[in-house]
């Protein structure tokens, strides 16, 4: 009978190829008693470009997010589902940050459009508290050769440190992606990504400067800059190829105008910091005379570079 | 006889007979005691006890609580896998433990008011606010440990780091110098391993096992930034 042959079991080949690449993903079996409107098909596409699975995946992540968005704010398993990552996961995103390749968009690539906040909020305290840490240290590795520079603490400096980087990792990605649901009318074929995405990948590109910061303990400028300017490339570079399958639809102006600026925000908190942190020595003899109430850490509201005391 | 003996318990050849078809033939006569006494196993007697202490001593629950932290205290100290900071566990230990750090630390040398060491406040921000978020982390990767016994084990497990700083201080009545330094910074470098080492053996269990990593990293950058502001005090 040909009805046996239709009703034998067939292995779905593509779709155990694709979980063999893949073992992360979360699959659904058939044999599930429940509803299939909130699942996901895996969805056999062609294999190869990235380009063509562009309208599969985003119904995918749109369906994916309806689903997320279940559990409403006020309980705590909406906030768990932004802590879903294993370690491999995270240690996986760190590295794609590390390395940005042209045309593989973070987002898509490495957070397969499930990010989290793991990674950001811990890369932020770790940076701030390197960066202060590591500052005050150039002060103790100067004191041993040069005695007369006085030696203190700074405590000061982890909190407008935890202030600026936390400050830059959540208010630049809200203004970006708020400029980019604005510009949402012009693009046809890709939505924009969503607040979290944007919070991700930014929270990720910061972690380059966590080993460069430690490097700029090396009293060498020369080196400290040519730290500074591959970290700052990397990083930049990461933002824009993530960025670019987002804005390549619109406007040239527009497109370059973002970019830029984005690029522009990332080398000033960078310059920033290196100038905030580690101030070139000399300037350490003269005591600036900050005026501040004692109130004063929590006042430092705004990140803004230091008034050079040039001499 | 086989008739009457029937077995009662039997239902696949009898029909089910009513429960307690054969009380109606019992009288109760005069003879049999229904009284007696019910006797109640000796540990819940104990625990009946327990909850009535308003009539002790005030030294009595002082004492008691004190043992209660000296008992978690040799727990830190000589880390084993062991329940007792889990199951019973209390805040007194890291409170006292909190303040004294941030009373110790508070102002290092400043010929500034910016410069200088952390304030009593950010001491103590710091530590509160630095466990709260540790805990919320593991709650949120899934861990199954409940939030105050998470404080508690952190807050616990600055003791070591504590007794550092009690050694730091009495190093730097010494002569300064880079021995002073050296012999500082080993001491703490051992006792945030120690205090390392201590909290994870009792946070790492309640993790689930691809997460432990994650949950674990907070802890280290912790107990790093105390280390740090105990190593750079400087009176």
């Amino acid at each position: 009978m040909a009805a046996a042959d239709e009703l034998a079991f067939h292995e779905f080949e593509e779709a155990t190829n694709l979980l063999l690449e893949t073992p992360n993903v979360t699959t659904v079996s058939r044999s599930d008693q429940r509803p299939p409107e909130g699942h996901v098909a895996v969805a056999v596409g062609p294999g190869g470009s990235y380009g063509a699975e562009d309208e599969v995946e985003s119904d995918k992540t749109a369906l994916l997010q309806e689903e997320q968005q279940q559990p409403g704010f006020w309980t705590f398993s909406y906030y768990q589902s932004f802590f879903d990552v294993d370690t491999s996961q995270v240690l996986d995103r760190i590295k794609g940050s590390l390395l940005p390749r042209p045309g593989h968009s973070f987002v898509r690539h490495r957070l397969r459009n499930r990010p989290d906040l793991y990674g950001p909020f811990w890369i932020c305290a770790t940076l701030a508290f390197v960066l202060a840490i590591t500052g005050n240290l150039t002060v103790v590795l100067a004191q041993r050769t040069d005695p007369s520079i006085h030696y203190s603490p700074q405590f000061h400096k982890v909190t407008v440190a935890g202030i600026t980087i936390y400050c830059y990792a959540w208010l630049v990605p809200l203004a970006l992606w708020a400029f980019l649901q604005w510009r949402k009318g012009v693009r046809e074929r890709m939505g924009p990504y969503t607040f979290l995405e944007t919070v991700c990948f930014y929270g990720y590109s910061l972690f380059i400067f966590i080993p460069t910061v430690v490097l700029w303990l090396i009293p060498v400028p020369w080196l400290q800059w040519l730290f500074g300017a591959l970290a700052l490339a990397l990083s930049a570079a990461g933002l824009v190829f993530t960025l670019w399958p987002i804005v390549r639809e619109d406007t040239r102006l527009v497109a370059s105008v973002l970019l830029s600026a984005v690029v522009l925000l990332h080398a000033l908190l960078a310059v920033g910091c290196k100038f905030y942190f580690f101030q070139p020595l000399p300037l350490e003899h003269m005591a600036p005379t900050h005026q501040n109430t004692p109130l004063h850490p929590h006042m430092v509201l705004t990140p803004t570079l230091p008034m050079p005391t040039t001499a | 006889m086989a008739e009457a003996a029937e077995s009662p318990g039997d239902p696949r050849t009898t029909s089910p007979r009513p429960l307690f078809a054969g009380l109606s033939e019992i009288s109760i006569s005069q003879d049999i005691p229904v009284e007696g006494e019910i006797t109640i196993p000796m540990r819940s007697r104990i625990r009946e006890l327990d909850s009535s202490t308003l009539n002790e001593s005030v030294q009595n629950t002082i004492m008691r609580d004190l043992k209660a932290v000296g008992k978690k205290f040799m727990h830190v100290l000589y880390p084993r896998k062991s329940n007792t900071l889990l199951r019973d566990w209390d805040l007194w230990g890291p409170l006292v433990l909190c303040v004294t750090l941030a009373l110790m630390l508070q102002r290092g040398s400043a010929d500034n008011e910016n410069d200088g060491g952390p304030q009593f406040a950010e001491v103590f921000v710091i530590i509160w606010f630095g466990a709260v978020t540790i805990t919320l982390n593991s709650k949120l990767l899934g861990g199954n440990i409940s939030f105050f016994q998470s404080l508690c084990v952190l807050g616990y497990c600055i003791l070591p780091l504590t007794v550092a700083l009690l050694v730091c201080r009495l190093v730097l009545l010494a002569k300064p110098g880079p021995i002073n330094f050296i012999v500082r910074l080993f001491v703490v470098i051992v006792m945030f391993a120690w205090s390392i080492v201590a909290s994870t053996a009792f946070l790492a269990d309640s993790q689930p096992p691809n997460r432990k990593a994650l949950a674990i990293y907070p802890v280290f950058l912790f107990y790093f930034v105390i280390s740090w502001m105990i190593l750079t005090f400087t009176p």
